[in-house]
């Protein structure tokens, strides 16, 4: 019998929490039509914000790819002086409230900022720009794509590079044609994580960006600018970046099952 | 002719070992685990680098902190046999034997016809498409052989190639193993737990303990070394198998 109750009493809260996540996307779909949605779609705020945040978000995977990868493998593999304080650093845009990273960068890159300042002299200006965007998008997705690129790395066995130097390869060729291969899935999946933490970015992108239609307007922002006049258009671009989430999520679960897969073999 | 004379301090000990074998012999490595044996292979291997003294193959130093030589890895010519066969899990069987090769900027018609002549040598070129981590133990035990010979290597080093396998594969491995490191005439070293290996593979045996060579002798002989016996009535029973 209590075995019983026990059994209700999990079903009943995992029912609540199940209803919690799925009510607000279902009143998504519940409250658009779905002729209001075409007609959105070739809304200019849609079009020029669908883009905008496409263009942004694959610049800045790639550029987190780049910049992340070496970071990745070189906390993965070796110790140094200062390494626990290079890992803070990365996870800490994953905890700092998305405002504070937008002021951060503001304080840092803006007309009067640190580094800003220096370029304003040159004539160049990077607040309030589309390079504003792609640069707070890269604040705030590094962490995603740097923690499960180093575990990716991790997970390789080290025995794979040592065959592969006794073989007659050298680091970069090891690391290219072994362990790059192998934690792939890994990286893949971390950049997807990256790509949909930049998609979804708000905070930072108002500050250091502001909110210029066609320019700085990613689909979040369009949201929050659409939604004031009219709700159709607002709930358009919520539907696409619903949908988008559902594909990212969909991905990243294969994959991350196809990296276990190879670990476990 | 192989030469070492390394010191290295690990965690728990001082690795203290002077050992040389000849062209062709093949010495085996005994000893409980933990007590350096892999560490001595990854040493020759350039995988891990001593505190002092020297590796020599045939005067040619690979290793020698007097003159801080230190011959990366991929220069040293060294066929190794990993405990876990560190098969390329990405790649197909045909694949990871070639990689030696294709390191080397080989021709693709070089390549193809050095890796067809040792799958075909080794019973594998019907499975050559087939994926590293799909094949059986005893496949892939061949596989990284044949990966590790395919280069042509000066020194041969097994880290207990057999330990994988079931015991009737084992039997059938070790006169294989045997022929194969014969042929090759290289300086071979083979660590391994399991005292029928010493005695079937070997031309000589070293016992180590902590870091330090306490026994050694003809691989035959093995079987009368007191502390062989010692370890194998001790606590440590389960170390070594005869």
């Amino acid at each position: 019998m209590r075995d019983i109750a026990l059994k209700a009493g999990i079903a009943l809260v995992i029912c609540l929490t199940m209803a919690f996540i799925a009510l607000p996307i279902a009143s998504l779909f519940l409250k658009s039509s779905p002729d209001a949605v075409l007609r959105s779609m070739n809304d200019p705020a849609v079009k020029d914000a669908l883009r905008l945040s496409i263009t942004t978000s694959t610049l800045t995977t790639l550029i987190v790819i780049l910049m992340g990868t070496p970071v990745a493998y070189v906390n993965a593999r070796f110790s140094y002086f200062g390494k626990e304080m290079v890992d803070s650093l990365i996870d800490l845009p994953v905890i700092m409230p998305p405002a504070v990273a937008g002021i951060a960068l503001l304080m840092a890159f803006g007309r009067m900022g640190i580094v800003g300042q220096h370029l304003n002299t040159f004539g160049l200006s990077i607040a309030f720009t589309t390079l504003a965007v792609i640069m707070a998008q890269v604040f705030v997705s590094s962490p995603f794509y740097i923690r499960q690129a180093r575990t990716s790395f991790e997970d390789v066995d080290l025995s794979f590079e040592n065959a592969a130097r006794t073989l007659g390869a050298t680091r970069i060729y090891a690391f290219f044609h072994v362990t790059l291969p192998i934690a792939m899935n890994g990286l893949i999946s971390g950049a997807i994580m990256a790509f949909a933490r930049s998609l979804g970015e708000f905070g930072a992108t108002i500050m250091f960006a502001g909110n210029f239609q066609g320019r700085t307007q990613t689909m979040p922002l369009a949201i929050y600018t659409t939604m004031q006049g009219d709700l159709d258009v607002a709930l358009c671009l919520a539907l696409i970046l619903v949908a988008i989430s559902f594909l990212i999520i969909a991905l990243v679960k294969n994959l991350t099952h196809r990296m276990y897969k190879n670990v476990r073999n | 002719m192989l030469e070492i004379d390394v010191k290295k301090k690990l965690r728990d000990f001082d690795l203290e070992l002077n050992i040389k074998i000849s062209r062709g012999e093949i010495l085996m490595l005994v000893g409980e685990n933990g007590c350096g044996k892999t560490t001595l292979l990854n040493m020759i291997a350039g995988l891990i680098e001593p505190d002092e003294g020297t590796i020599a193959l045939d005067g040619r130093p690979l290793f020698d902190s007097s003159i801080e030589i230190d011959i990366a890895p991929e220069r040293r010519r060294i066929g190794y046999v990993f405990q876990s066969y560190a098969l390329f899990p990405h790649m197909s069987v045909y694949e990871n034997v070639a990689f030696g090769l294709r390191t080397r900027n080989l021709s693709r018609r070089e390549i193809e016809l050095l890796v067809r002549d040792h799958l075909t040598d080794t019973g594998l070129w019907e499975i050559r498409n087939a994926r590293a981590m799909k094949i059986s133990g005893g496949q892939k035990q061949r596989v990284a052989l044949a990966r590790a010979l395919i280069i042509e290597p000066d020194i041969l080093l097994l880290d207990e190639p057999l330990s994988s396998l079931d015991i009737r594969k084992q039997a059938e491995m070790r006169k294989d193993l045997r022929e194969k490191l014969r042929s090759y005439g290289v300086p071979s070293i083979m660590v391994t737990h399991d005292l029928r290996d010493v005695a079937c593979i070997g031309d000589r045996a070293c016992l180590m303990e902590r870091g330090k060579i306490v026994e050694a002798g003809r691989a035959e002989g093995v079987m009368s070394w007191a502390s062989i016996h010692a370890e194998i009535d001790g606590e440590d029973r389960g170390s070594l198998i005869i």
